[in-house]
This record gives structure tokens, C-alpha cells and sequence, in this order.
């Protein structure tokens, strides 16, 4: 019933669009993803797990004039492909009318792909035992850091590769592979009956740049292990330290608030504030989706659009939001090549590699600054208002006295204003590491409020 | 009405067709998985459609279809599992996949042939009259085109509104290696309303919705969608009002319905069965023990007719239960998926699920929800001279480890001299699992399950879900407000 399976993604595309138009379609694009993935769990050294996917689904969007629809499938046949294009069409036509909606102006796409060194090959031929055996290293490394490691959630290596291709009614056609590998880590610290459980990983688009596997397990380790005889500390508002991961939560919530979408809804903490001061003059924050190797990079956004460097907030002063085509237009603007484009769906806006630049203050030196404050190692939950900023989340991690790590303390919410934290950045660490597309250095924010017991 | 969507649609036959196997490519493939040193090992087919439409400044400007397809194979050996997943599915994938999945269990074992026989699931909780994927696109387009109307007459400071719509069917099959085939035909609805309300350059937004394994209708009965249009512009429009949330260690009041995420986040993924085998849930080996007041009973039932966290089985087959979990204050049971079950040398419960084909299944919650007590909700408030009463949240997150678990509230008031006074800021909640439940010192004759809109985040897969709560008095929780 399936009948013949088209197997050559950019014949695919010519296709779907080739249909498109002869139902009646006024412009059309199509987007294919296909991808290989692994994964490897290993638990008390003893391998736990072994997935492996082969996935690949296309989306075609159709315009009916200014109104438009996305069908998607994951199945190739010609019949399905056939049906896909004429019911996007269909569909198409009762949507309403939006006159700003539309494939955008052919002078903007991306007239070369540039290679951004996003594939490596080594990925493809990753074998489970060779896997295996690095998750192996890596919980031994966690479990043999002390003997308080009681137990592990195990260790887990995950990797892919993908290949995006990527056509248009008005000419564009693209297409690039990517790749992907992480191994990560969870140890569990057992003291006077009490478990805490913490992790680290790394994730890199090569092989190669990855961290080594006794290296992972071994902070994997330490992190647990600070957490042991975590309490509570009293209700009162002090300096608060974000360790990098949890300062790149912060340029997240940054990334939400600029994107076009969020502003034309109205829905930003940060509409109306371009041109204006929103941080201190040593903090810069900008987007790089041409980043050679980077994690959130790609040649060209999901509108065919080149990918660029964006300078989000620099010196302080928020100077550009972040565009694809719909949401610039409903704001007079030009896209910033922010065009995200899943299969299933119309494009949105997000950051590709967003990064606060680094300072040139030690984290050593910024935790000697506090008297008495909070070094923040992990946030938990959602409460974050991304219309009007206000802040409040699960926090825990090690509470500083005289300029040092005395305990840590878990079971508290730090609060406050994301305009007010961002305007009170007080430092910006020295140590920066490109661990995750979207990231940033330690930073220290002068007061916050902290709540506990 | 569409093939796909027929009432008398039969599991087994659908997938034989649209993958064009026969019987014999499914006793081959389960029983080639099951002949190592395997324990047991299923096969699960998947087809997904469904559709959603958003909408926003007045208009529906998106409207998407999708269709998903595909099977995962599975070999279960000891406390190892391998898995296979492929989106192009025939003899020769599926051969192909077994031989991946089964690599896990050492060679060696009995070569057995596997007799698969059809049966139905025991349940049958969401047979529809009219599959909602075949009601007309102009119906679900009016209700949501009716919505922004009545949104913005309903208050002039309402400013605009979003509002999605998602319709969806998953047909499933699970073939597993002792011979039972088991088929499910399961349709979803959601409505999701975000208001956003302004004022005197202030503002603010507010969230509701609803849906379940129903009929289009559901949404239309009573004009439903717009009493969730009331509740998110309620909320958007109280908000402008809000004060500073207070900060530190309060009594709490919980009202009915969505606060039971309590539950989930407190006590339902710390007794989820992976967990307590491995022995990294602070709940672990506390069966027997007292984890919270007397007054608290809290039950997962996965077999509530139409709720969003309900199914007629799980997805490795087995039929969904209820399962007590905490009876009177007394840690009872966990939930289980097979494996685990086994391990544990206990009975699966029902809670084996998967987001899709794509990913291997675990123990996972369906509805939770804590029974009604004895008292009236308005004793419960008129009892705290001081306090936070949060009648709604977003979502909650839980270190299953350590206990340690959070909750925002989205609308909340401060409780003063025993009467509900000021709106104040969301602010977060935060306690520790086996603690927070023994200071609940009041429980509600008001239970309530949510309108069915809940999602469940675990190990990277989604599953709908559903939480219900009385209203409660927790003597005693930290609230991450800002006014020290």
C-alpha cells in the first residue's frame, strides 16, 4: 500500500513544490530532515542500554496568496507526497488572510553555503562498544572519585548525524549535514542517609573536541559531592553568583524577550527598550549563527537566509532584537537570519549561538567580593514572567561567607526583576566556555532575594 | 469519514495494510527479538496524525497537519535493553531492527517461536461517535475566531489573545514476545487561551484551556471554551493588581484542581519504578512508611473515561489500573512498567509509556490526584490568619534524588484573617518530597481534576497527562516572593 519510496531528498523537494503550484499554491517552500542517531547507557559498568534511530520527515508549507498552511509526513511514498501537497494547499485556503505572511525578498537568501565545519565524519562510524566503553570510563571515573559515590544514575553517550535540505518557489535550494556527539554523567553522593545526585557532560559537533571521559566523571563527581549536607538558609536579600551554566539560563531568557515574535505579541520584558541602556557598560551579549564548529550554527537560516553575527546588547545598550521574515516585517524590520524551521511547523525566531562575552575577573576573585551571599550551581522550575520580567525560581548551590564556598544550601528561591538583575550585574567572569549554544561566563548580581526557611 | 478515523477501525489489520506485512512478518520479528538470552521483547507500531491551528490578533494565520509513522523494537535481557527505531517500516527494516535491538542480550539462548494471538484492551475509555480530526476545519476555525471576540468583549482591557488548537489520533499496536498482540486507537484534544491584558501601561498575561481523549464537541457543551477564555483573562486582569509575592516560610492553601502538580512533583515521579530500583529516589525503599499527613490518599488512575492522562492500555500492552500510592499517609505502591516490574519482583501497574515509536518506555504517571477530605474549602481559608493562597500554576520540576521539588503559582493572593485578600506576583514554591505532604494539616471536600491541558517532561519524552487536588492547608512551605 506504501507503493514506491522516493528516496532522493532534493528530487523530493522539486516535487512537492513542482505540486504546489499546480494546485494552485502562489509560493511554497519545503524543508527535509533525515538523521541517524545512537545512544549508549551504562549503569554500575554494565551497559544498560542501546538505541539507534533512523528518522527523516519533510515539511512542505503552502501559500494561497497571503494565506498559508504546513503538511508534514514521515511517509516517503509517492501517493502520501502526492496527497501531502494538495491538502497544504487546501489547507491554505482557509486559513485567513495575513498580509505581512510570505516567503521572504530573493536578494536576502543565501547565495553560497558556506562549509562551517558542522559535520564530522567520525560520528557516523561510532560503533555501540567503542561507546559503551567511554560511558564505562566515565562512571568509573565518577564512582572511584570518593567513597561517598555510592551509586549511579549512569553514564550516557549520545550522538547523530543529520543532513537539512531546504528549497523554495523562489529558487533557493540548500542543503547541509550536521553532526553531533555528547557523553554525560550522573553519580549519586550518599551521607548520613541523605542522596544527592548532580551531573556534567560535554557536547560538541566533533569527536575530537569532546571532553575526555575520566574528566566528566570526575566533576560529575565533585558536584555531587559539594552538594552533601545541603540546608536551608533564612529569608533575606544578598549578592547572588551565577555559575556560567546558570548565568547562559539568564541570556536565555534574554533570547526570549528579543525575539520578533514575543515583541509584536507584546509579550517582552524588553519591547520598547532598543536603543536603551538595559545592562551595565562591560556587558555585551551577541548571536553568531556563522560560528565555525559552533553548536547552534548553520549556513543559512530556515528561510534560506545567510546566517550572521547579531549584536544583541553591546555595552550595555540593547541594540538589536532578533528577526525572520514575518515577525521584522510586522515590525517594519529585516530579518537577522533567526529563522528557525522545524518540519512540522512555520517558522519562529531563535538565537543560534548566543553569547554574553566574557570579563576579565577570576570566578575566584568574584567569590572573594561577597561577605555573605549565594553561589547558584542549579536552578529548578518555570517561574520566570517573560511580559513583565519577574523572577523567581528553585535554586540551590553553596553559600558564600567572607569571600569563600563555606556550605551548600539547597531548598531556597532566589527572586527578583530580570530589567532590575540585568541593570544589577555587578561582574562578568573571565571564564567563558562555548559548552552549549547558548552561553556566558560567572556573573554576579548585587541583591537579589533569597527565600528559605 | 476518513480510513483512519473509523470507529470499527481494528489496530492489527490497519498496520498489516499500511506497511503491507503479513501475520507471519510479525511472529518473525518477535520471534527472531526474543531468541537470545532475552527476558521478553515487543514490537510497538505507531501511526500519529493530527492537526492544530493557532491564532492570534483576530485571525487563524496557522493551521499545520502532520503524519507520523513508524516502529520500535525492543529486547529486554536482566536490567538491559536494546532498542530499534525506524520511520520506514517493512520486513526488511524491521529484521534489520531486531538485530540491533537484540545484539544487548548475549547469544546463546533458546530459539523460540512466538505464536502471536489479537486481543483487545480490558478498557474502553474514548470510543468517539466523530473522531474530531473529521469534524470540518471551518468548525474549528469559528470556535477559534468566536473566542478572540468574546475574549475582548468580555473585558475592554483585554488587548489580544492567543489561542491554539490541537487535534490529534495515534493509532498503536504492541506485539510482544509472549504472544500478545494489543491494539489502541487514541484521539486528543487540546485548547490552549493566553490573554494578554493591559492597563495604565502595565501589563500582564493569563492561561487556560482544556481538552481530553473527546469529542469536538466537548469543547462547544456549555460553551466550555469560554468559560477557559474567563479563567485566562481573569487571571491576566487580576495580575495587573498583583503586589510583591511575599518571600520565606508561610502556611500555603492550595485550591482545587491544576495545584495538584503537588502531587506529581512531590511524590509521583519519586515513585516511579526506574527510580526505586536503582535506589536513587529519596523515596526508595520507604514502603510502609509514613510520607505524609493521615489525611492524605493519593491515587495514579489511568482508567478515568476521556481524561488527557488516561488510556485503555499502556503502551507495552498492559491494561492501565489505579494505583494507590500513598493511603492514609502511609507509602502503599509504585508505578510500574514491565521491566522494572520484573526487576522489583512486583506487578506491572499500567504506567509503561513512550512519547512515540521513536523512544523505549518507562514508568510514567497517568492522572494523580489526591482523594477529597472532610472539610469545606471556605474553613480551610477562614483557618490561616496569614498566608498564600495560589489557585493556579504553571509547571513544576523535581530533583528526584534529593526530594527536593518546585511549583510556580501563576494566580495567587495573600490570605489575611482567615479571608482571601490581594492578588500578588507569581512566585515560585519549593519543598522537599517526603516532607511537605506530612504538613498537610487540612484536606477539602472539593476535589477537582484539571481541564486537561497537563504534559509531562521525563528523560526528554512528553506524555499528556492529568492532576487533580482538593483544596489542602500545608502548614509550612518556602515561597520565593520578593517582599522579605
Amino acid at each position: 500500500m506504501s507503493g514506491q519510496e522516493l528516496t532522493n531528498l532534493d528530487e523530493i523537494a522539486a516535487l512537492l513544490l513542482a505540486e504546489a503550484k499546480r494546485h494552485g499554491a502562489t509560493e511554497a517552500d519545503v524543508v527535509v530532515v533525515e538523521g541517524d542517531s545512537l545512544s549508549v547507557g551504562v549503569r554500575l559498568g554494565e551497559i544498560e542500554k542501546v538505541q539507534r534511530s533512523k528518522a527523516r520527515h519533510l515539511g512542505l508549507r503552502a501559500f494561497a496568496g497571503k494565506s498559508s498552511a504546513i503538511t508534514s509526513t514521515a511517509d516517503f511514498s509517492r501517493g502520501s507526497l502526492m496527497r501531502l501537497a494538495e491538502e497544504s494547499v487546501a489547507l491554505a485556503r482557509v486559513t485567513a488572510v495575513d498580509e505581512v505572511s510570505g516567503l521572504p525578498e530573493r536578494d536576502q537568501l543565501a547565495t553560497a553555503i558556506a562549509d562551517l565545519e558542522l559535520y564530522d565524519p567520525a560520528i557516523r562510524d561510532i560503533s555501540a562498544e567503542t561507546a559503551t566503553e567511554w560511558c564505562k570510563e566515565a562512571e568509573a571515573a565518577a564512582m572511584a572519585a570518593d567513597p561517598r559515590i555510592t551509586k549511579s544514575e549512569g553514564a550516557e553517550f549520545d550522538c547523530g548525524t543529520h543532513r537539512v535540505v531546504y528549497a523554495t518557489s523562489h529558487g533557493f535550494a540548500g542543503s547541509y549535514r550536521s553532526s553531533a556527539c555528547s557523553l554525560s554523567a550522573v553519580p549519586v553522593a550518599t551521607e548520613n542517609g541523605a542522596m544527592e545526585r548532580d551531573y556534567w557532560y560535554s557536547s560538541q559537533r566533533r569527536l575530537s573536541a569532546l571532553e575526555s571521559p575520566a574528566s566528566i566523571g570526575a566533576r560529575a563527581a565533585q558536584r555531587a559531592l559539594r552538594r552533601l549536607g545541603a540546608r536551608q538558609v533564612g529569608t533575606m536579600t544578598v549578592p547572588v553568583i551565577f555559575d556560567p551554566d546558570m548565568a547562559a539560563s539568564l541570556v536565555g531568557h534574554v533570547a526570549g524577550a528579543v525575539s520578533g515574535y514575543a515583541l509584536y505579541r507584546g509579550v517582552s520584558f524588553l519591547r520598547d527598550k532598543l536603543g536603551e541602556k538595559v545592562m551595565p557598560d562591560f556587558v555585551s551579549i551577541a548571536d553568531q549563527g556563522n560560528l565555525p564548529g559552533g553548536l547552534g550554527s548553520k549556513p543559512f537560516d530556515g528561510e534560506g537566509l545567510p546566517t550572521r553575527r547579531t549584536a544583541v546588547v553591546e555595552r550595555g545598550v540593547l541594540s538589536s532584537y532578533l528577526f525572520d521574515t514575518y515577525s521584522a516585517r510586522k515590525l517594519g524590520s529585516r530579518s537577522t537570519g533567526n529563522a528557525a524551521r522545524s518540519v512540522a511547523d512555520a517558522p519562529g525566531v531563535s538565537p543560534t549561538n548566543l553569547c554574553l562575552a566574557a570579563g576579565d575577573t577570576a570566578p575566584e576573585a568574584i567569590i572573594a567580593s561577597v561577605k555573605s551571599g549565594l553561589y547558584v550551581t542549579e536552578l529548578m522550575g518555570f517561574g520566570v514572567n517573560s511580559v513583565t520580567g519577574d523572577y523567581s525560581r528553585g535554586a540551590s548551590g553553596q553559600w558564600i561567607e567572607n569571600g569563600e564556598l563555606a556550605y551548600p544550601v539547597s531548598e531556597i528561591t532566589i527572586a527578583g526583576n530580570l530589567l532590575d538583575m540585568f541593570r544589577d550585574i555587578e561582574v562578568v567572569g573571565s571564564d567563558l566556555e562555548r559548552r552549549r549554544s547558548i552561553c556566558a561566563p560567572t556573573i554576579k548580581i548585587a541583591r537579589m532575594t533569597v527565600a528559605g526557611a | 469519514m476518513s480510513e483512519t478515523t473509523a470507529r470499527s477501525l481494528e489496530p492489527r489489520r490497519f498496520f498489516l495494510d499500511r506497511f503491507a506485512l503479513d501475520e507471519s512478518a510479525l511472529e518473525d520479528a518477535i520471534g527472531s527479538a526474543i531468541a537470545r538470552k532475552a527476558d521478553f521483547a515487543d514490537l510497538y507500531f505507531e501511526f500519529h496524525s493530527s492537526e492544530s491551528f493557532s491564532m492570534e490578533e483576530g485571525i487563524v494565520k496557522r493551521a499545520n497537519k502532520n503524519i507520523s509513522q513508524g516502529a520500535g523494537v525492543r529486547v529486554v535481557a536482566g536490567d538491559k535493553y536494546g532498542c530499534a527505531h525506524t520511520d520506514e517500516v517493512n520486513g526488511e527494516t524491521l529484521r534489520l531492527a531486531t538485530q540491533t535491538a537484540r545484539a544487548i542480550a548475549e547469544a546463546g539462548g533458546r530459539e523460540s517461536g512466538v505464536a502471536v494471538r489479537a486481543t483487545r484492551p480490558q478498557h474502553d475509555l474514548y470510543t468517539l461517535e466523530q473522531h474530531p480530526l473529521d469534524v470540518a476545519l471551518a468548525e474549528k476555525i469559528a470556535l477559534l475566531n468566536d473566542l478572540d471576540v468574546f475574549a475582548r468583549r468580555y473585558d475592554p482591557r483585554i488587548t489580544n489573545v492567543l489561542a491554539g488548537l490541537g487535534v490529534e489520533q495515534k493509532i498503536v499496536l504492541v506485539v510482544n514476545s509472549s504472544g500478545v498482540v494489543v491494539g489502541d486507537v487514541q484521539p486528543l484534544i487540546r485548547l490552549s487561551v493566553t490573554c494578554i491584558a493591559e492597563e495604565g501601561g502595565k501589563r500582564q498575561q493569563g492561561t487556560s484551556g482544556g481538552g481530553g481523549r473527546v469529542e469536538f464537541d466537548f469543547l462547544t457543551e456549555g460553551n466550555r471554551y469560554r468559560d477557559w477564555v474567563k479563567v485566562a483573562a481573569d487571571q491576566a486582569l487580576r495580575n495587573l493588581d498583583a503586589v510583591d509575592a511575599p518571600a520565606g516560610n508561610m502556611t500555603v492553601v492550595l485550591g482545587p484542581g491544576w495545584p495538584g502538580v503537588l502531587l506529581h512533583e512531590a511524590v509521583g515521579h519519586g515513585l516511579e519504578g526506574d527510580f526505586n530500583r536503582k535506589q536513587t529516589s529519596a523515596f526508595s525503599g520507604r514502603i510502609g512508611e509514613r510520607v505524609a499527613s493521615e489525611l492524605c490518599t493519593v491515587v495514579d488512575d489511568g482508567t478515568l473515561p476521556n481524561r488527557r492522562g488516561s488510556l485503555n492500555c499502556d503502551d507495552e500492552g498492559t491494561p492501565t489500573g489505579r494505583t494507590v500510592l500513598i493511603e492514609k499517609g502511609i507509602l502503599r505502591g509504585y508505578l510500574q512498567d514491565r521491566m522494572n516490574a520484573r526487576l522489583m519482583g512486583m506487578e506491572p501497574t499500567g504506567n509503561g509509556r513512550r512519547e512515540s515509536f521513536a523512544h523505549a518506555p518507562m514508568p510514567r504517571m497517568t492522572n494523580t490526584f489526591m482523594l477529597a477530605g472532610e472539610t469545606p474549602p471556605e474553613d480551610i481559608i477562614r483557618s490561616v490568619p496569614k498566608g498564600l493562597y495560589a489557585a493556579n500554576f504553571g509547571g513544576g520540576q523535581v530533583d528526584i534524588t534529593s526530594g527536593k521539588f518546585v511549583f510556580s503559582a501563576t494566580e495567587a493572593y495573600l490570605i489575611e484573617d482567615g479571608r482571601i485578600t490581594r492578588p500578588v506576583k507569581g512566585a515560585t514554591l519549593i519543598g522537599n518530597g517526603p516532607q511537605s505532604l506530612t504538613k498537610i494539616s487540612m484536606v477539602g471536600t472539593d476535589l477537582a481534576l484539571d481541564e486537561g491541558v497537563g504534559t509531562c517532561g521525563k528523560d526528554g519524552q512528553s506524555v499528556p497527562v492529568g492532576v487533580g487536588l482538593p483544596t489542602i492547608r500545608i502548614d509550612g512551605m518556602t515561597v520565593g516572593g520578593t517582599q522579605a
